[in-house]
């Protein structure tokens, strides 16, 4: 403990905390410790200023109209939405339809197709394990990739310990699958591929439409983890042959604890479900479904119909402000992922030679995260980064920026200026700083010989 | 468009901003204020009384969820954010 904190103090930088966790390979339990030790949680006093939200890829806050949508399904309108035999019932089950469609014309689905989930995560858990499960006796084969959410990747633990073989392809160091790569992955056995549309980390699109015409000519079928897509870009799943598409509430300033699943039904998609009861959406999902929250996620999707291009145009003008103001002034900043197949919103940055989590604690100001928030409880560096080829270095030095409706300009300058004063400062710092304007290469050191 | 109905958007333009100004959170009420802008600077060349008919009935619409959603925000207002001083002084 204590030549940590010495370390640390002494040297400030990723690198030589990189070279303190080869030498002692730590149990989860003090990584989680040391966390602590970095950045501290702390609430905000009364009297105290809020930092700035610039983490849109974590969750959003609720559109205003959104609220306004559902506050009548909070208050007055109660009824069980299932409930056949009064009016109660009766208007729930209108409001929860309207809602099925609102989703349904943002994809260019039929609200048949459409059923309500928790989010994304149960979505995502519904798809895998359901169409995995349901077609077990002659189908043994999953692929997805590397970059995926974390909830999909554990799915597919799951499901390798049940007995299914699992591919999980990588990707190029631009972040976007090989498209011929997966071609070659499909085995006649394969049930699924499961790839996400934008990756929540690093913000690259993948074509998602030469996926689906893949998938179709090999009769696979085809899962997308859209969460932080839908709203945000134009999706059509017939257009782009999806099967099975997860759809998350509160990443499109909708309400938290709600999502969709859309399942295909022509050709047909069948799942085996995983909750079990009622028989509520149409067997797939039991459970009742929560009228406030499909209500909210229906009026989010409409109004991300409505708004996207504004939306878009806007969230690129002020990424484009961000990337230039950080590139113009400092020099050795990575972006990561593709520069063009991306949603503009996110933008995950590699600051050389600054330690992600000091740059984070000397932006306390400002809401950032150096990855996924299911994540980010942890040191080690995002396994998104690793398999996009990112040096561990790199790695660990990345930030996340999320621009997303409710921006400002004066936040992005804000965020800007006060990022490109910290990443001096801490450079300044830093003895490799220094060792690379001196023109050491870093990497002919031997860190680790005493 | 009519001398009549061009008064009655501008004045339903006035409230409009008025009654976004009243957001006690920051990124809602700039987001109010330039979605309203934008809203009206992009209709601005429409004649065709139909639509305009259309679009008066939205932004009645808004307005009436602009009234309500300040209403809530005021009961729950939290601290202001850190670049807020600057902003409100561009907002407004």
């Amino acid at each position: 403990m204590f030549g940590k904190t010495v370390i640390r103090s002494i040297w400030g930088s990723r690198s030589a905390a990189a070279c303190y966790r080869r030498k002692y390979t730590e149990s989860a339990v003090s990584a989680a410790h040391r966390q602590k030790e970095i950045i501290k949680s702390r609430y905000i006093e009364k009297d105290e200023l809020r930092p700035l939200y610039m983490d849109f890829q974590a969750t959003t806050p609720m559109d205003p109209r959104v609220l306004d949508a559902m506050l009548p399904y909070q208050v007055n309108y109660y009824g069980n939405p299932h409930s056949r035999t009064h009016a109660y019932g009766w208007e729930s089950e209108r409001a929860m339809e309207k809602a099925r469609k609102q989703v349904a014309d943002l994809i260019g689905a039929d609200p048949r197709e459409i059923v309500f989930t928790s989010g994304a995560t149960e979505s995502n858990n519904m798809s895998l394990k359901g169409v995995a499960r349901f077609y077990r006796s002659k189908k043994k084969h999953i692929i997805t990739t590397q970059i995926e959410h974390k909830c999909v990747l554990d799915s597919c633990r799951i499901l390798e310990a049940e007995g299914f073989n699992i591919t999980y392809l990588p990707v190029q160091s631009n972040g976007l699958i090989d498209l011929k790569q997966l071609e070659e992955t499909i085995q006649p056995d394969t049930s699924l591929v499961s790839v996400m549309t934008v990756n929540n980390e690093i913000g690259v699109k993948q074509p998602v439409k030469e996926i689906g015409e893949i998938c179709r000519s090999r009769s696979v079928f085809f899962h997308t983890d859209a969460a932080q897509a839908v709203g945000k870009i134009p999706i059509n799943v017939t257009d782009w042959k999806i099967d099975l598409m997860s759809i998350s509430g509160h990443k499109i300033y909708g309400p938290k604890g709600v999502g969709a699943l859309y399942v295909r039904r022509r050709p047909r998609v069948r799942l085996e479900p995983i909750q079990s009861g009622g028989g509520q959406e149409r067997g797939l999902r039991s459970g009742t479904v929560p009228t406030p929250l499909a209500v909210g996620l229906g009026a989010a999707c409409e109004i991300a119909q409505q708004e996207m291009q504004y939306d878009h145009s806007r969230v690129s003008m002020l990424a484009k402000r961000l990337l230039q103001k950080i590139m113009s002034e400092l020099p050795d900043v990575v972006v990561n992922g593709d520069p063009d197949q991306r949603y503009p919103g996110c933008i995950n940055l590699s600051f050389a030679y600054v330690e992600g989590e000091s740059l984070l604690m000397a932006l306390k100001d400002v809401a950032l995260s150096s990855g996924s928030a299911c994540t980010s409880a942890s040191l080690e560096p995002s396994y998104v980064l690793r398999a996009i080829g990112t040096d561990e270095d790199l790695a660990h030095s990345s930030i996340r920026f999320g621009i997303g409706r409710f921006t400002t300009e004066e936040e992005v300058d804000y965020t800007a200026e006060k990022c490109i004063r910290q990443v001096k400062r801490l450079r300044e710092m830093s003895p490799l700083w220094e060792m690379v304007q001196e023109g050491i290469d870093l990497k002919s050191i031997k860190w680790t010989q005493h | 468009m009519a001398i009549s109905s061009k008064s009655q958007v501008l004045s339903l333009y006035k409230i409009l901003l008025k009654e976004s100004k009243q957001f006690p959170s920051y990124n809602y009420r700039t987001y109010a204020l330039r979605r309203v802008r934008d809203a009206f600077r992009e209709n601005k060349n429409v004649d065709d009384p139909k639509t305009l008919e259309i679009l008066l009935n939205r932004a009645w619409d808004s307005l009436a969820v602009i009234q309500r959603q300040v209403a809530i925000g005021k009961l729950y207002s939290a601290q202001k954010t850190v670049v807020e001083t600057e902003g409100m002084k561009k907002a407004s």
